[in-house]
């Protein structure tokens, strides 16, 4: 309730107006009650992660012969031993393993430790790969993870961004000009987004990098990665063009035509006629009557949209040698190594409910039914 | 149904719904085919057999269409094999218990390049004595070349170029080149040139016993083959390609059905007692729709099985709380109210009837596009999965194809067939359901059609 709180204080500051304080009252209210709503579901998504990831005690098995097998080396190894007999040294080491499995509780029942897992994981101390290290050497499996976060967001944000303003631009050209042959172009070309962003990537590291060398196979920056910071951007601009192409070439003719196709339908509602027989200049028409009350179902799309090409991305990143989040879930799975891939699962679900509450409240603020305190929608 | 049918009649009206028709059928005339003709066990065989069933084929071979596109002819490769008629064999006794066994080889070579490698593979029969050969070969312009002459014990495989006798003989006659090239090139041409033309090899072998045999196979390996040419391990990648198509129908078919149906029915079920049921199912859509599909997938294929129809399972069991149960949602809520459902309940119908008899048809027409359009979706997901190297580990898949070529650089090897026949078929699938299901939906959503 502070959140509520602060926005009313604030709120008089901007507008005297007594309405749009209790709008954003609304507003904050329905903000909070989302989060916490997504954020039990984050719970039960990591708890249900952290079963699949369980595997019926196999992991823990898997543990206990490492643990069993570190100590015994050590024992073996260590000088200050050499002395003890065969059998002492035996019993040392079942001590050893007691008090290392006590020591990362092991010992306790699944149950409990499930929980504690869970704990861990949604606080983010991710634990320590196995075998992975981040660039900077870290076993940490935050670490890793945090490290390979930017270049995932760099790659899908511009590519959503895009994807998002241009099939909108485009599917209000066409809803203008129905009909036109570049409209039935689109319709057409439509069920060409069956297949997905990386089954293009394929096509275009084909077609660009191996036929024709004009743009590199993969990666995100030439090697060795150029010092001065124009030339790098500049270098990972070019290493974007194919991968961003690739996911607006897989998803734009089916957005342009989905939107398309809802635009045309509101622009046949009676109050658009009506504001045009007023004569209303296009403009006018376009922006308050048809893209208006169309926003809310744009932005929902927008996010499934979102949602999907999170989960797509390990395939498109390991196509495209991207070093983002995406490739290295699928090098974790290549090594077996559980904890990243445990901890990829976790922050691909904490992205999924950012994602989904960024566009919550986004949605609440365009959405009159909330705003105005009607029958609260939701995406 | 009657509806169904002029849905049906009216698909005829878009020409790329019957393009798609068209698709669809081809591919599962072509699926059934595979299955008649490569039963299940013989393609495990020829695609996880091992070396023992792929060495007659080349290595990374592009399939023999290239050639179409090629003005430079690629060989292609020759397999004969005396012991199923590819050769000429005859016997003839002589004194002192010896036998004559000539076996003859004749082959027309027409191309503009060069074998990879020619091979002799020898299967002898005797007791003690192993039977002696000496190979000639005969060039188109009349040349005899002595090739070699030595005994046979069981499991001899003579390789032309790695002979150092042969390749003596060749240096001082044709110039330093390797087997394959010296006995096929017109003499004193540089660079090498092919020799077009019939070209004889003849084994002429002594045995030493009675019913002692000799059975030998000639293999020139070319640098195309078949008609899907081959992969790193010298695999026909037609197997794979035509096994994939049932696979790939299959996965599609089973999680559109599956997870569209279940999902149908418990927004049905959802709707129909609301209260505590429905908010239930709700919550759960929403936890459902906060685990990432791919990377549970990836999880369960990591740590428990890559069977292909577990991952079906866990797919389908994924996608039954998916989003569509918030569109379906939508339109049972305004179905509850119809008049028909308050007379079934007012002549006593059960709630499970309502459900699956008044309920559920009703929205079958807003389910045909969505399943049909939500086919290549999972096509593509099996794909993907065996991209990320979570493909079925028996079964032969598109997606598996594209994967090795992946893992062996086919791209950066110039090696595009490869790539390019899996994802072809895949592209081909998708798009064939996609159009299918994009006119459908046009059909049944009235609003649209309109537009």
């Amino acid at each position: 309730m502070t959140q509520s709180a602060a926005t009313l204080d604030t709120a008089p500051v901007e507008s005297s107006s007594t309405g749009n304080a209790s709008t954003l009252a609304r507003v904050g209210k329905y903000t909070l009650v989302r989060g916490v709503t997504l954020f039990i579901t984050v719970i039960i998504g990591v708890y249900l992660t952290v079963l699949i990831a369980n595997m019926g005690g196999y992991v823990d098995n898997i543990r206990r012969g490492e643990i069993r097998e570190q100590t015994s080396i050590q024992v073996m190894n260590d000088p200050a031993l050499k002395n003890l007999s065969g059998d002492e040294k035996r019993k040392l080491i079942e001590k050893q393993i007691v008090l290392s499995e006590k020591r990362l509780g092991l010992n306790q029942p699944f149950p409990i430790r499930s929980f504690r897992f869970l704990r861990n994981a949604l606080t983010l101390q991710l634990g320590r790969a196995q075998l992975m290290t981040s660039d900077s050497g870290s076993r940490q499996v935050r670490l890793i993870i945090l490290e390979r976060l930017p270049s995932t967001l760099l790659l899908f944000g511009t590519s959503n961004l895009l994807l998002f303003l241009v099939s909108l631009l485009i599917a209000l050209g066409l809803s203008r000009r129905y009909g036109s042959l570049l409209d039935r172009a689109f319709v057409a070309l439509s069920p060409t987004s069956a297949a997905p962003g990386w089954f293009y990537g394929i096509f275009f590291i084909l077609i660009f990098s191996s036929l024709l060398h004009w743009l590199p196979f993969g990666g995100m920056v030439d090697a060795p990665p150029p010092k001065a910071p124009l030339i790098y951007a500049l270098s990972v601009g070019k290493h974007l063009i194919l991968p961003v192409t690739a996911i607006l070439v897989s998803a734009i003719f089916v957005s342009v035509y989905s939107w398309r196709t809802f635009f045309l339908i509101y622009s046949s509602e009676d109050y658009v006629e009506m504001a045009r027989a007023k004569g209303l200049p296009d403009g006018i028409v376009e922006r308050r009557y048809i893209l208006r009350p169309t926003l809310p179902t744009i932005i929902t799309s927008f996010a499934l949209t979102l949602i999907s090409l999170w989960t797509g991305a390990p395939i498109f990143e390991t196509i495209f040698n991207w070093p983002g989040l995406g490739r290295t879930l699928f090098q974790a799975v290549g090594l077996f190594d559980t904890a990243v891939i445990v901890g990829s699962t976790v922050i691909f679900a904490y992205l999924l409910a950012i994602t989904v509450f960024l566009l919550d409240i986004i949605y609440a603020l365009v959405d009159p039914r909330v705003r105005i305190g009607g029958s609260g929608g939701g995406v | 149904m009657e509806n169904f049918g002029n849905a049906l009649r009216e698909l005829r009206r878009y020409p790329s719904a019957m393009a798609g028709v068209i698709v669809i059928l081809a591919l599962v005339v072509f699926a059934v085919y595979t299955m008649i003709t490569i039963p299940y066990a013989q393609a495990i065989t020829l695609w996880r057999g091992g070396a023992d069933i792929w060495y007659r084929l080349p290595r990374n071979a592009p399939p023999t269409w290239v050639n179409y596109f090629r003005e430079k002819k690629l060989p292609d490769t020759i397999i004969l094999n005396s012991a199923n008629g590819g050769a000429e064999k005859t016997t003839e006794a002589k004194s002192f218990g010896q036998y004559l066994i000539d076996l003859t080889y004749t082959f027309d070579f027409t191309y503009d390049d060069f074998p990879l490698a020619l091979v002799l593979y020898f299967t002898p029969t005797y007791k003690e004595k192993t039977p002696f050969v000496s190979i000639t070969w005969t060039t188109p312009d009349g040349r005899e070349i002595r090739l070699g002459d030595f005994d046979v014990p069981t499991g001899t495989v003579f390789r032309f170029e790695q002979d150092e006798r042969l390749q003596r003989r060749l240096r001082r006659t044709l110039g330093d080149f390797p087997a394959q090239i010296a006995l096929f090139m017109q003499p004193d041409s540089d660079p090498p040139l092919p020799l077009k033309g019939t070209y004889t090899l003849k084994i002429s072998t002594v045995a030493f016993e009675k019913g002692s045999d000799l059975d030998a196979e000639f293999i020139a390996y070319g640098k195309v083959y078949g008609i899907a040419g081959t992969d790193h391990l010298r695999r026909d990648l037609k197997i794979a390609l035509m096994w994939g198509a049932p696979v790939a129908l299959a996965f599609g078919l089973l999680a559109a059905l599956g997870t569209t149906i279940t999902t149908m029915i418990i927004a049905a079920f959802g709707v129909w007692f609301a209260g505590w049921v429905d908010d239930l199912i709700q919550r759960i859509t929403e936890v459902n729709l906060m685990l990432p599909l791919l990377p549970i997938l990836i999880m369960v294929g990591t740590f428990y099985s890559r069977s292909i129809w577990l991952m079906l399972g866990v797919t389908i069991l994924l996608g039954i709380f998916g989003g569509s149960i918030k569109t379906y949602r939508a339109i049972f809520m305004q179905t509850r109210e119809s008049p028909y459902i308050e007379a079934a309940q007012a002549y006593g119908a059960g709630n499970v009837r309502i459900v699956l008899r008044y309920l559920v048809p009703r929205i079958i027409p807003v389910i045909i596009p969505q399943l049909v359009t939500l086919i290549p979706t999972y096509v593509f997901l099996e794909a993907s999965l065996a991209v990320l190297g979570l493909g079925d580990p028996v079964l032969p898949t598109w997606g598996k194809v594209i994967q090795d070529a992946q893992n062996n650089g086919a791209l950066y090897k110039g090696l595009y067939y490869w790539v390019l026949e899996p994802a072809g078929l895949l592209m081909f699938t998708g798009l064939g359901f996609a159009m299918v299901g994009f006119a459908l939906d046009r059909i049944f959503n009235p609003r649209l059609r309109e537009l």
